[in-house]
């Protein structure tokens, strides 16, 4: 593991799908849905993490272009996605009261 | 919040972990379409690889995510009831001098990452995110007049808009869709791009105002 370039690809390839991972699990057990959408972009942020990594795992002089294309186009669009998700869970507070899906819960902590 | 609930959840990803590194361990160390990509840079009309494959070789996806933007914006738009107008907010007075200053500087810098992205890591996007911060500051400061609330209702169109019709009269000359003819590939992404960076900044504007910029204006509430 002294070679630079694996270290850092595997260190990127871990974070990224780490992150991915511990937004998953955000997603999944935080009531709060402004907590939801956070976890939502850590996801993102880790699938981009990896994304970025991929595009240099050879030894080519110059990372793979299409991946990094892809990175920017899924920023642009996780930025929107999440305007219209934070658009929408004021809606539902606005409607019900409720900032957590669950009929149960409040999702205050 | 249920104890069980959250060690299924840990158990749940701390499964998804090792499955996604086994799936990486399975992967080839591949170059991808580096080469084809380098390959044809010289008929894409720009001579960084990232722009090429944005706007020339998958100009369709960049084409998509435009209209993705938009449909968030009008996304925002139509729901009922958005929250107030951000006119509400106390300006700290320190901001309006201080945006004097800014504003010119990040405009010409958002200009300076467009005109680099032919060329060198930048372009419309980075560009647009640099835009999109000074309409926020704008509106933080408290100018939410009528020719700013009329650029944030016009702008997130701007960028389908040209791109459609750039994308339509390419393919009335050569039958492909965003298939640009080699000489004249440069100037199209730019035009792209240019149109591009003001939808991506008054598109952010937008969604961070969110309610539609002529619900409420400020004349109606006083």
């Amino acid at each position: 593991m002294a070679d630079p370039a694996l270290l850092s690809q595997v260190a990127y390839d871990l974070g990224g799908m780490g992150l991915f991972c511990l937004g998953l699990f955000g997603v999944v057990t935080a009531p709060h849905l402004l907590r939801k959408i956070l976890a939502l972009n850590v996801m993102g942020s880790g699938v981009f993490m990896v994304l970025m990594a991929l595009a240099h795992r050879s030894a080519a002089p110059v990372p793979d272009p299409i991946p990094q294309a892809m990175v920017l186009t899924g920023i642009v669009v996780s930025v929107g996605a999440t305007a219209l998700a934070l658009a929408l869970a004021l809606r539902l507070r606005a409607a019900t009261g409720r900032t957590s899906l669950d009929e149960g819960e409040d999702g205050q902590p | 919040m249920r104890a069980w609930r959250r060690w299924l959840g840990g158990a749940l990803c701390a499964g998804v972990l090792v499955m996604l590194g086994i799936a990486r361990l399975g992967l080839p160390g591949s170059p991808g379409l580096t080469r084809e990509a380098l390959e044809r840079l010289g008929d894409s009309g720009v001579t960084n690889p990232v722009t090429a494959a944005l706007l020339n070789f998958r100009g369709y996806d960049t084409l998509l995510e435009v209209i993705v933007l938009l449909l968030a914006v009008v996304g925002v738009w139509s729901l009922p009831g958005a929250p107030a107008s951000r006119s509400a907010v106390a300006t700290h007075p320190a901001l309006p001098p201080l945006l004097r200053w800014v504003l010119p500087v990040l405009i010409l810098a958002a200009g300076h990452l467009l005109w680099l992205g032919s060329f060198a890591p930048g372009g419309a996007f980075q560009g647009g995110a640099l835009l999109g911060g000074a309409v926020v500051l704008l509106l933080l400061a408290g100018a939410g007049g009528a020719a700013l609330r009329r650029a944030l209702a016009v702008g997130p169109v701007v960028g389908p808009t040209v791109f459609l019709a750039v994308a339509a009269g390419v393919m009335a000359r050569t039958g492909g869709l965003l298939q640009y003819p080699p000489a004249q590939a440069g100037a199209w992404i730019l035009v792209i791009e240019a149109a591009a960076l003001v939808s991506v900044g008054f598109t952010l504007g937008a969604l961070f105002l969110g309610a539609h910029p002529r619900q409420d204006a400020p004349d109606e509430h006083g």
